[in-house]
């Protein structure tokens, strides 16, 4: 069967950046499929490409039967014509316009009482209650982006695309409106394509995954499969995997390979499909650091790497641990087990690294 | 004072105002926004009038509503009679003259609006037009009122290429400016003082709403 959403599209810009779209959803519905990537990955292309706000040069775009784009057949809908709701990422909210005349500004084909029973609505549902006569200007950051999704979803939306919702807010407002947003989506039951650059929000938010490159898509999928099994090291890059490493494989025995880096050692779980070579992907949260360098009886983890420490950067409430173990390995260990084992620059000490915790790309 | 002229005048300038209103809009949006190559042609021809003496501007026009031209052959055909000095040629003459006073700022307002509440009003399905009238001419406001005072003023003082295009019929086509110079001419300071002074009140007033009107906006030392 035919995935709900399918583009395929690809846009070309003067001056030779070209931009590539390719992401399926499923089905109708709810899900939120986040497009992550760097600044200038093209993410903000391709939800433009979606809203009808870019023409594309090739390929097509398609949702629930209805062709919105294909550039063989000199098809392209206007905006106007697909029914989404887009929340860009300024909220682009009307200065000159109330907060119930900005969430009834798409419904001026409604009658009026419907509108005014659709915007009652809307400010109940996103707790605007009390500001529909204030202007925008009036408003708090996370009250502007509350309302410019309610102007989003006043007409019911078939896809909603959000940019960098969260983005403008700052940091509390930020954490707390991720929980409320998913909750919000999910009551919705609308498919959402949302575009961040921030890890943590992605693995909130997000059912999916696409991640984007340099006007790519390196890699897509169930959001969890490619945050724990990125296809090339660039995307383990890009989801924020604080070491990836070049290493030869000299042995597989028994689902468990050993990998050559430099004149360390590491054992991980065989992902399959190895040949000699493999990209090492270490998260700094799975590396523990300890000061004895014998053997620890009673402990599973397999990897026991003696390390010099080269850096310490506090980190929040984390300290990041840079440590030489004949490769550049990063550790993420709270602030108080640094203070505990008095660790300092220069000192050596031993990485522990579970074999399960190491995850192989191959690569030749 | 020569009120005959004096109602003439507003009422040229008035008629002006209206027209490249309707002309200007469509214009001016197609200015701020067309991605055309050959754009920069387009505004180069209709700055031309701040820069061309009125006679020479008067002259062309003199020539193409004459009857060699296929134009004036077409409006005497169509309406009975011809341009040159009559009050229509010396319309269509002003709505020439004053193009680049309305033109430039509403396209400079235009282009100014936030391309993305633009954006945002066609994402919520309000076709193109009427997100002009309901978006960006909104927020185009100053610029509106500033073409509007600066085309109107500006009808009202030209000289040069109503003597071109006009003559000097009184009630037909004897503006204010060209009364003043008819006075001086003759050596009735009186009445030309008293009318000069008229002028230069109304000039004033005018400016003076405008900038009042607008001295929230952000750029107040400039009407353009």
């Amino acid at each position: 069967m035919d995935a709900h959403l399918t583009c395929r599209a690809e846009r070309r810009f003067p001056g030779g950046t070209t931009v590539e779209a390719t992401l399926q959803i499923p089905a109708p519905g709810f899900s939120v499929t986040v497009l992550f990537g760097p600044s200038g990955s093209g993410k903000t292309t391709v939800l433009r490409l979606l809203a009808g706000l870019e023409r594309a040069d090739t390929g097509s775009i398609r949702l629930g039967g209805t062709t919105w784009s294909d550039a063989n057949r000199g098809i392209h809908l206007p905006p106007q014509a697909r029914n989404l709701g887009f929340l860009p990422q300024a909220y682009s909210l009307f200065p000159h316009l109330s907060v119930a005349d900005n969430l009834a500004y798409g419904l001026d084909v409604q009658p009026v009482p419907e509108r005014a029973a659709r915007v009652g609505e809307l400010l109940a549902l996103l707790d605007l209650q009390g500001l529909a006569e204030r202007r925008p200007a009036e408003l708090s950051g996370g009250q502007q982006q509350r309302v410019a999704l309610g102007r989003a979803l006043a007409r019911r939306p078939g896809l909603l695309l959000l940019d960098e919702p969260l983005s403008a807010l700052d940091q509390p407002a930020q954490l707390r409106l991720r929980r409320e947003l998913r909750d919000l989506l999910r009551r919705l039951d609308i498919p959402t394509v949302l575009v961040t650059h921030d890890r943590a929000e992605a693995l909130h938010l997000g059912d999916r995954l696409v991640v984007m490159d340099q006007g790519r898509v390196c890699q897509s999928g169930d959001i969890q499969a490619v945050f724990d099994r990125p296809t090339d090291p660039a995307v383990a890059r890009i989801l924020g995997v604080e070491t990836v490493v070049r290493g030869e494989v000299e042995s597989i025995v028994e689902g468990l390979a050993t990998l050559r880096v430099g004149p360390a050692r590491i054992l991980a779980a065989d992902p399959g499909g190895l040949g000699h070579g493999a990209f090492a992907c270490i998260r700094g949260e799975d590396v523990a650091v300890e000061r004895s360098s014998g053997p620890a009886p009673g402990s599973t983890a397999r990897n026991r790497l003696p390390a010099r420490i080269t850096a310490l950067s506090p980190e929040g409430a984390l300290m990041r641990v840079g440590l030489d173990c004949g490769f550049p390995l990063a550790a993420l260990v709270t602030r108080q087990a640094c203070l505990d084992l008095g660790l300092s620059e220069g000192d050596q000490v031993c990485a522990i690294l579970k074999a399960a915790a190491v995850h192989l790309i191959p690569h030749d | 004072m020569d009120w005959q002229a004096i109602r003439l005048s507003l009422w040229l300038a008035s008629l002006t105002t209206a027209l490249l209103l309707v002309l200007g809009l469509p214009l001016a949006y197609w200015l701020a926004f067309s991605r055309r190559r050959w754009k920069f042609l387009v505004e180069a021809v209709v700055a031309m009038p701040l820069v061309l003496p009125p006679t020479v501007l008067g002259f062309y026009l003199l020539l193409a509503m004459g009857p060699r031209s296929p134009f004036g052959r077409g409006w005497e055909t169509l309406f009975g009679r011809t341009l040159p000095f009559s009050f229509e040629g010396l319309l269509i003459a002003s709505v020439l003259y004053s193009l680049p006073f309305m033109i430039q700022p509403l396209a400079a307002a235009f282009a100014a609006v936030d391309r993305g509440l633009i954006e945002a009003s066609w994402c919520l399905g309000v076709s193109r037009l009427r997100t002009f009238f309901r978006v960006i001419a909104p927020l185009s406001w100053a610029g509106i009122l500033t073409g509007i005072v600066l085309a109107f003023a500006h009808t009202l003082g030209e000289f040069g290429v109503v003597l071109m295009v006009g003559g000097n019929l009184p009630g037909r086509t004897r503006t204010v400016s060209v009364a003043i110079y008819d006075q001086v001419q003759a050596m009735d300071y009186g009445p030309a003082a008293r009318t000069a002074a008229l002028l230069l009140g109304v000039s004033f007033l005018v400016l003076t709403f405008t900038y009042a009107l607008r001295r929230h906006q952000r750029k107040p030392w400039t009407l353009i």
